[in-house]
């Protein structure tokens, strides 16, 4: 059992937990995420890890509640314990110096490209930091992530804070303005790790990408997570979950996303239904 | 005919009834039928069936016993060799080894060695497993990597010897493909759990949610946590896809993929079991071995209307285990022989329609004996399927290798490991099963995992 020592409640749907797992926290990196499982019933479900304490012995994840487990998870207070958690898994960031980068976190990507920004700055780069949601109350830790950052930019759909627009309407200012960029990183809904893709191919900027495929294992022995890069196919929980974002073919990812669309929605009605009436117990 | 050449039937649920849940096919005999199966057996003195099976049960002398009555006695004679009887009773391919070598065979059926091999450990499974005695403790360390019948193997013989032994699993239980692939109909989890169950009285400790390589390196187990010796049995879990165009259509499983969200994760009990597993009305596999025969049963319990076998050669070379096609068969899969796919046809939203698939005809023997297909020109037609499932074998994970210095491995990714003793190139680290061999059985990853712990249990005397 893993214990859940911190909660914090970011938005009414993104929640924070720090949870008990000293050798994962010994020895994961940036870039890298966990399987865990609520219960004996419970589904596997990839978190990216978003900080670790290594001394602590936690690991942070930060996750939004978009069906049943997530929701389920959401429930949970400190002091509470999941069965089984899992990792590190994935390969993690490669961190160089590439001179001038640029680190976009959209939505809950801000989580997962927090720790990247990180070692992205003590690797001696010079950061530019991004971060985009859809609205204010669904943003989180800009002051933590702007720490990290020598530039940084906030920006909401609705213009309720920062500026009004979406991440790649600033990374594209930033890149004219600036005249050179040497790395993007950018993780968020596949939308957004798309067009920023897109918009840096012709300036023929590295752009890294982190992928959330459908996973089982994340060990490389289901193939669930599998993605086309370049004219390969690749497996997310083991050769990514990063990719280079000029040869990760997004439409299929997006596709695939929806591959259990019927059931997460009666896994959700079953969640919510509490046992009333519905016919599903 | 006379009596003795023909074997006692199994008694099996009705294929009708059957092919709609998941309970066991095969019921077992009952003490009647194998003490009179028993009574088959000539007691041959040279023991040819013997000779048949990879780890040398003594069956004439394990059969004799369970003529006599001596259930208990029968068990102990077969566990000298076979720590997982209730398991290879089941699922052992028989007619392929002990079986096939059986005298009886010659002129009629063999001796039903699977099914009393069964019978016995079931039997004493309801009296309650008697754990096997432990050495006292040598205050050596052995670390097992992977649960699989060939790691539960090296951990039972190295705790018998006195050996503390850890186990690290990737998965969130114990039992490799015991757990994960072969399903509950043909290997009900309970047998499987209550073998693991067994161990852990015998001292074994077991780490679930353990990805060696992830979490520790092999060379830091034994450099850091003072393990004296390692064993891999990491198995052959990394799926093939057969590279024609739309294979990440969605509605295209790999076999792993679907047997594990229905086996491991209880996809079939969704939504009591948050794991979704999707089928649709029409399911195509790809493949002819156990795996393949597996995922179309599992699709007809799942609910599909039709299930069909895609497999490029004839009948007579199906790998798979006869008694499996023969299931399979009465359950309503439908083979489609002599044909392969050559690329899989998807929607708009990227959802499987259709197969194109080739007829094939049989042409001369090929390097392994077998008459290659070959292709007929022009035999191009389109399948109806909205479900593909991938059954065309499995590789080495990486993940070990990839992690372990101066492991060496040939060039399909398998450890090399000498088959006398299971030792890798590093020294202390020995490897065993389908991580060594590719893709083989249980009894035969048994078999090594046996060679690999008699090595370490020397090693360690030292
Ligand atoms: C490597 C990786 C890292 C991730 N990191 C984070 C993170 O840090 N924070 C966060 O909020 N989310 C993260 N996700 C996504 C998260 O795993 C899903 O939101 C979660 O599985 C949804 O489960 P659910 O039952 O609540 O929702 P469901 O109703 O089951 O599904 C909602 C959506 O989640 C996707 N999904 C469903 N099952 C899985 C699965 N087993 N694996 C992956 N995606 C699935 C589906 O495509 C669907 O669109 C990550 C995904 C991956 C692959
Ligand atoms: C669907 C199916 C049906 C089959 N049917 C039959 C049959 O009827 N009869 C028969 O004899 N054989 C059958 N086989 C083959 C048989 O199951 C295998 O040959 C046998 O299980 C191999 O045993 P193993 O111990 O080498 O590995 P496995 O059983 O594959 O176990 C390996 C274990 O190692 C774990 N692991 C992998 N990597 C790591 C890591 N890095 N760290 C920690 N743990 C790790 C895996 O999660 C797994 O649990 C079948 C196989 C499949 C897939
Ligand atoms: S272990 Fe398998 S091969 Fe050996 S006797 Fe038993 S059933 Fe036959
Ligand atoms: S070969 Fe057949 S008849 Fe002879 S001892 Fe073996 S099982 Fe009995
Ligand atoms: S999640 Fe199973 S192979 Fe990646």
């Amino acid at each position: 059992m893993f214990k859940i020592v911190r909660k914090e409640v970011l938005s009414p749907t993104l929640k924070l937990f720090d949870i008990e797992a000293p050798k994962v926290a010994k020895k994961c990196q940036a870039g890298q995420f966990i399987i865990l499982r609520i219960d004996e019933k419970g589904e596997r479900i990839p978190l990216t890890i978003a900080d670790f304490d290594r001394e602590k012995g936690t690991i942070t994840l930060i996750f939004a509640e978009v069906g049943k487990t997530t929701q389920q998870l959401g429930q949970l207070e400190a002091g509470d314990s999941i069965l089984d958690f899992v990792g590190p898994l994935g390969r993690a960031s490669e961190i160089e110096k590439y001179g001038r980068v640029v680190c976009i976190g959209a939505g809950v990507g801000i989580a997962p490209v927090f720790p990247i920004t990180r070692a992205l700055k003590e690797a001696g780069n010079e950061v530019i930091g991004i971060a985009g949601a859809r609205s204010k109350d669904l943003l989180f830790w800009t002051d933590e992530f702007k720490a990290q950052c020598d530039e940084f930019h906030v920006c909401t759909d609705d213009g309720t804070a920062g500026v009004k627009g979406n991440v790649t309407e600033i990374l594209k200012k930033i890149i004219e303005e600036k005249g050179q960029v040497d790395y993007v990183i950018c993780i968020g809904p596949i939308p957004a790790m798309k067009y920023t893709s897109l918009l840096t191919k012709p300036y023929g900027i590295k752009t890294f990408v982190s992928l959330n495929s459908i996973m089982v294992d994340g060990t490389g022995m289901c193939g669930a997570c599998r993605v086309t890069v370049g004219d390969e196919m690749k497996f997310s929980c083991v050769d990514g979950p990063e990719f280079d974002g000029h040869l990760v073919d997004f439409d299929e990812q997006m596709r695939r996303a929806q591959i259990f669309k019927d059931e997460e929605a009666r896994a959700l009605a079953k969640g919510s239904c509490g046992g009333g009436g519905c016919g599903c117990h | 005919m006379s009596l003795n050449t023909v074997k006692h039937e199994m008694p099996c649920q009705d294929p009708k009834v059957r092919a709609k849940n998941f309970d066991e096919v095969a019921l077992g005999y009952d003490k009647e039928t194998a003490i009179a199966e028993a009574s088959r057996c000539l007691g041959c003195k040279k023991e040819p069936c013997r000779q048949g099976c990879p780890v040398q049960v003594p069956i004439p002398q394990f059969i004799a016993k369970v003529k006599e009555g001596d259930f208990s006695g029968a068990i102990s004679t077969i566990k000298e060799k076979n720590a997982l009887p209730a398991v290879c009773g089941r699922v052992c391919p028989q007619e392929a080894q002990c079986e096939k070598y059986c005298v009886l065979g010659k002129k009629g059926d063999p001796v039903g060695i699977g099914r009393m091999e069964r019978f016995v450990a079931d039997w004493e499974r309801e009296q309650g497993i008697k754990p096997v005695e432990c050495a006292p403790p040598t205050g050596k360390k052995v670390a097992v990597v992977g649960s699989g019948p060939a790691g539960l193997t090296v951990a039972a013989d190295c705790a018998q010897a006195g050996h503390k032994v850890t186990i690290f699993e990737a998965l969130h239980v114990a039992g490799g493909v015991l757990m994960y692939g072969i399903p509950e109909f043909r290997l009900p989890k309970a047998i499987v759990q209550a073998e693991i169950e067994n161990l852990k009285k015998m001292g074994v400790e077991i780490q679930v949610d353990a990805v060696i390589g992830a979490i520790d390196t092999v060379d830091e187990l034994l450099e850091n946590e003072g393990y004296d010796a390692v064993f891999i049995g990491t198995g052959a879990g990394l799926p093939y896809f057969l590279k024609i165009p739309g294979e990440n259509l969605n509605g295209v499983y790999s076999a792993n993929e679907f047997l594990t969200r229905t086996n491991l994760m209880k996809g079939y009990l969704f939504p009591e079991y948050d794991t979704p597993v999707k089928v649709g009305k029409k399911v195509a596999v790809l493949g002819g071995g156990n795996v393949a025969m597996d995922c179309a049963r599992t699709a007809l319990r799942l609910g599909a209307e039709e299930v069909y076998i895609v497999y490029r050669r004839s009948m007579e070379e199906l790998p798979a285990r006869v008694e499996e096609v023969h299931h399979a068969e009465e359950e309503g899969v439908i083979f489609k022989i002599l044909t392969n796919p050559t690329k899989i046809i998807g929607n708009d939203e990227n959802w499987v329609v259709g197969m194109e698939c080739l007829k094939y005809e049989l042409g001369e023997p090929d390097a392994s004996g077998r008459r290659s297909p070959v292709a007929i020109s022009g035999s191009e037609h389109i399948v109806d399927v909205d479900t593909v499932v991938v059954a065309i074998g499995q590789g080495p994970n990486p993940l070990v290798p990839r992690t372990t210095k101066g492991l060496e491995t040939n060039k399909w990714g398998n450890i090399v490991a000498s088959e006398e003793t299971g030792l890798t190139s590093k020294p202390a680290v020995y490897a065993g099963g389908d991580v060594v061999t590719g893709a083989a059985t249980v009894i035969k990853a048994m078999g090594a995992g046996r060679v690999a712990a008699n090595s370490i249990c020397e090693l360690l005397k030292k």
